[in-house]
């Protein structure tokens, strides 16, 4: 029964380590940001370049009320367990006056009850889901990136333009994918009654069988395609339905298809004619979001992606709100955030005092080639205010979520 | 007719990654008796390098080279990876290995981001048969008939080898008795050598020949996994028709559930291996495994015993410390030890299954993530108090278990294990797919601790007795003449029941407190994450019980709490690094090699060595 005793040692000793982990005695004002830096690499990674490429600018012109402006980075291995802990860490050890970051919803979904649970102020950068700022908003989270209802929403406009009325999609199998495909139906039925859904097709996230479900939407001859995949299955889905001419002649909407971190790794066969959220960072000419590109481009030798952008206005947010505030303190930062005016590359947003939804928007486009690269042709950068619920809806959905 | 030929063909060019694949993993399995979790990173690496090489090698000469490269090279690192880690450990208790194939995972994946780097690539199109032909109006694309002409080559030329060669021979008859085989002459550590390297091989082919229809991500490794344990089980453990088959079955039922039944996707595979395993419960081609081979493999275990004076008093020191630590610590050490303290519940529940049951299961996350669901459902829906929800989260995982138990247990060795995890699988499509009530992916949110019970101390001392007392109520079972029979179930099924023992019930019966158990870590999991989701439920949670157990040792008693608080703490150290899985992937292989016994046995037995305990047996 010795060997209990090792237990002890053990857990002492972790304790130790961990107690003894060295406290940065300099005086700044850290803020804590967790995410999914090795699940998904590809999408993290540009977001911690676009937050260190902002703390620079932040930091060189001064800091935030005279103190250096620190983001403590961590990684939580892709689980909403690990991140609530790590989130108590960062604030109750490492001094973190507030929280950010995440990517997956349901990450930001644990934090943000942490958050109203435990009075602290979380800013969710990216995740998308709906229910962060509806269903189930609280009022200690706020979030940066157009939701999923928002770029829905931009879609299902264009759609509404055409003639079709025999739409099929295609969405991974789990909450971000059902949200987009209820949204894009809500909204397109909402501006064109008519509309039918001929087809759902639903593949397991990552794991799609891309020519079984080109084979599928095939079959029921649809006028138009939704598509929600993204990462590898979109690649996937792409290529099977490119080679089996399931495109021609049918408008597909994607959603997020156009952000550089999904439509790369395409190359040359990046579909052509796809209508697409995205960001068409080489095409920005002017105004606050070619200086943006111009300035990430000139520091390390790559271009922006969607998440660069979202990481560098996520900082931009942080710093408005503390000089608004005036204050770490929660509670001030918290009221601070009611209506908040920010510039960022992409023009001027606020933080709605609604649902703690920031006005970000989306660039809609064409997917065209250009030097054998995908990039968007015909875009418009859509505000995501005009793209939201009614205040009577969004009040409806927070309160049922509290 | 020509949609349902299409379809079938579609469903027979999936199969064939999915087959190569596959019949490495049996193959390896059949003749080292290693399961090898890490066998996704070998498919993974196919793809990369596979990739890279048809960057540089052009024209349809480069591309299939490139293929056949993909796989020498991914056999190369297969053999590396045999002789440095797997070959000081062959000795260890069985399925030990598993453990180290698990730090290879990681450490595969880490150094994969390090060479190739994050961005996903899109697999080149093969040169030559980019197009279309149209059978009967039906697009088909070239590549995919390629593939389906290709498969059965490779099938072919494995049935050769296995069944005309000397080599294949030898294979064959470790399979089926491989001390016999090294009795004979036969050097088994270059057979082994030799089988992993054709076992990686084909999965680096696998990897690679499907790069046209798909491409390289870090995310392969693990999606691929369970697919590939699902066709290796339902073939039979080790038999390459039955891969073949299996693969081809799964392909074009998954064709078919995407056309016709599209919610399918998630749970089509595991239903049917359910279905197939309950049937044929050595799947569609396998024999009836020899239990242990010839008894156990390494040194025999001791007889447990309740601890002694000394041991029980430091015990009680250790307690006390842990009772006055909110004294001295800050909030968050206490969040983290109640972080390890349940980790260590769900451990030692899973232990008792395996380290006195000798059951294995691969899917005890069911009932760690079913007690937390349960508790987080009644929260939600009936606004139950977390007192009554902790109480009843242990029932519903109980009952959870004695239901999955009694149909798992007609089984036995690995194919119990896969159907252990077939169910855990099946329970997790359910809550994945079942969003209006259960919440699917986005879960369920703002499940807190009663008022009394919100603050951080107060809820620390909650955990703390909770989990103390399970594992203390776990430890006495064993030393319980139920603890006895199971133990003598485990050892000899049939001595037990000349004795009149009802092995089949005990081991039922203690499928059901285990799974209780693992419930109440699941309960007090959620009120102090104040949200659930289905990754609790998923394999990966299982596999982090079972790597647990297997390093804190799983003969002996303190095994998976020794091993929970060890690994547990250990992580929340090393995921501040960068390169965290390499180094987390390179501890655990080096406390594989170091500890065989796993690190409670194997602490004791140097305790023993250097006279500051006495050995049991002769005290």
């Amino acid at each position: 029964m010795k060997r209990k005793t090792f237990l002890k040692s053990l857990v002492g000793a972790a304790a130790i380590a961990a107690v003894g982990l060295p406290a940065l005695a300099e005086d700044t004002i850290k803020i804590g940001e967790i995410n999914h830096y090795k699940r998904l690499a590809a999408f993290a990674g540009p977001y911690k370049l676009g937050i260190e490429m902002a703390l620079e600018e932040v930091n060189a012109a001064g800091g935030v009320m005279g103190k250096p402006l620190e983001f403590i980075f961590r990684d939580d291995q892709g689980k909403p367990g690990e991140a609530v802990k790590i989130a108590e860490e960062l604030m109750t050890r490492e001094g973190a006056v507030m929280l950010t970051g995440t990517i997956l919803s349901n990450v930001g979904l644990a934090i943000s009850s942490l958050a109203a649970e435990k009075k602290y102020v979380y800013l969710a950068s990216e995740p998308l889901a709906d229910a962060i700022t509806w269903s189930k908003g609280n009022d200690y989270t706020f979030r940066l990136r157009s939701s999923t209802y928002m770029q829905a929403a931009m879609l299902a406009e264009e759609a509404a333009k055409t003639d079709a009325t025999r739409y099929a999609t295609i969405a991974p199998n789990y909450a971000y994918g059902k949200d987009a495909v209820a949204a894009f139906k809500k909204a397109l039925t909402k501006l064109k009654p008519e509309v039918e859904f001929v087809a759902e097709q639903w593949p397991a996230l990552f794991k799609i069988d891309a020519g079984a479900e080109a084979q599928a939407i095939e079959r029921a001859k649809p006028d138009a395609i939704y598509n929600v995949t993204f990462g590898g299955d979109l690649a996937k889905f792409v290529r099977e339905g490119g080679t089996r001419g399931l495109f021609e002649g049918r408008n597909v909407y994607g959603l997020l298809s156009g952000e550089p971190e999904y439509m790369d790794p395409l190359g040359d066969e990046a579909p052509e004619g796809w209508i697409v959220t995205g960001y068409p960072w080489s095409e920005i000419t002017e105004g606050s979001g070619k200086i943006f590109v111009d300035a990430y481009m000139a520091k390390y030798d790559d271009h922006p992606r969607i998440g660069s952008l979202v990481g560098y206005m996520t900082v931009q947010s942080i710093v408005a709100v503390l000089e608004k505030a005036g204050s770490t303190d929660s509670e001030a930062i918290r009221a601070a955030f009611a209506d908040l005016p920010v510039s960022t590359p992409v023009g001027d947003i606020k933080f709605r005092s609604q649902d703690h939804q920031a006005t970000m928007g989306a660039y809609v486009g064409t997917i065209a080639l250009k030097d054998g690269k995908g990039t968007l042709e015909n875009w418009v950068y859509k505000d995501g205010a005009d793209y939201t619920l009614p205040d009577e809806e969004v009040m409806q959905l927070r309160g049922s979520g509290n | 007719m020509g949609l349902f030929i299409a379809q079938i063909l579609t469903g027979l060019a999936n199969a064939s990654a999915l087959f190569m694949v596959a019949s490495g993993l049996s193959l390896i399995f059949g003749v080292t008796r290693i399961v090898n979790f890490a066998h996704g990173s070998f498919y993974m690496l196919g793809a990369y390098v596979g990739y890279s090489f048809m960057q540089v090698l052009p024209g349809g000469f480069g591309f299939w080279a490139s293929i056949l490269l993909a796989g020498l090279v991914v056999g190369i690192i297969g053999i590396i990876v045999e002789m440095l880690v797997l070959r000081p450990v062959y000795k260890a208790p069985e399925l030990f290995q598993l453990v180290a194939t698990f730090g290879v995972i990681l450490v595969i994946q880490d150094l994969t981001l390090l060479v190739w780097g994050a961005d996903d690539f899109l697999g080149p199109r093969a040169p030559g048969l980019k197009g279309i032909i149209r059978i009967m109006g039906e697009p088909v694309p070239k590549y995919d008939l390629a593939l389906i002409a290709l498969t059965p080559f490779v099938a072919f030329a494995l049935w050769w080898l296995i069944t005309k060669t000397r080599t294949g021979i030898l294979v064959r008859a470790a399979t089926q008795d491989r001390e016999m085989v090294g009795a004979l002459g036969v050097n088994q550590a270059w057979l082994f050598t030799g089988v992993f390297f054709l076992g990686c091989a084909l999965a680096g082919l696998g990897g690679a020949v499907q790069l046209p229809k798909g491409g390289a991500d870090l995310l392969m490794d693990f999606n691929i996994l369970s697919a590939i344990f699902v066709v290796v089980v339902i073939g039979g453990m080790g038999s390459l028709p039955g891969a073949y088959v299996a693969a081809v079955l799964i392909s074009v039922l998954n064709v078919f559930g995407v056309n016709y039944l599209p919610q399918s996707t998630l749970a089509l595979m595991f239903v049917v291996m359910v279905v197939v395993l309950i049937f044929r419960p050595f799947g569609l081609f396998g024999r009836e495994e020899v239990a242990g081979e010839h008894g156990q493999v390494g040194e025999p275990e001791r007889p447990i015993k309740p601890a002694g004076q000394t041991a029980r008093m430091i015990v009680v020191v250790g307690l006390v410390l842990l009772g006055l630590l909110p004294l001295v610590g800050d909030s968050f050490i206490l969040v983290l030890i109640t972080d390890i303290a349940i980790f260590c519940l769900f451990a030692a529940s899973l232990h008792f299954l395996l380290g006195l049951g000798g059951l294995v299961s691969f899917g005890h996350a069911a009932y760690f993530g079913g007690g937390a669901y349960a508790a987080a459902l009644l929260v939600t829906y009936a606004g139950t108090p977390m007192e009554l929800a902790l109480i009843l989260a242990p029932l519903a995982a109980g009952l959870t278990a004695i239901i999955f138990g009694w149909v798992c247990l007609r089984l036995t060795g690995v194919y119990f294990a896969m159907l252990t995890l077939a169910f855990a699988q099946l329970l997790w499509s359910l809550v994945f797919q079942w969003g209006d009530f259960t919440g699917g992916d986005d879960g369920l949110v703002d499940i807190w601790p009663s008022e009394w019970a919100s603050g951080t101390t107060t809820f620390y001392y909650l955990a703390l007795v909770l989990c103390i007392g399970g594992i203390i109520l776990l430890r006495h079972t064993a030393h319980s003449p139920f603890g006895y029979a199971l133990r003598g179930a485990r050892d000899s099924a049939r001595q037990a029941e000349a004795t009149g023992i009802n092995t089949k019930h005990v081991q039922w019966v203690a499928f059901g407190f285990a799974g209780a158990m693992a419930g109440i870590a699941g309960g007090l999991f959620v009120f102090s994450k104040g949200s659930i989701f289905p990754n609790e439920l998923e394999i990966a949670r299982s596999f982090d019980a079972l790597i647990v157990v297997f390093l804190g040792g799983v003969k002996t008693l303190a095994g998976g709490v020794v091993g929970g608080a060890a690994l547990e703490g250990a992580k929340d150290y090393i995921t501040r690094f960068e390169y965290w899985r390499l180094l987390l992937g390179l501890l655990i292989i080096f406390v594989v090699i170091l500890a065989p016994d796993g690190i409670a046995g194997t602490l004791r037995k140097w305790a023993e060595r250097i006279g500051f305990i006495k050995r049991e047996d002769q005290a």
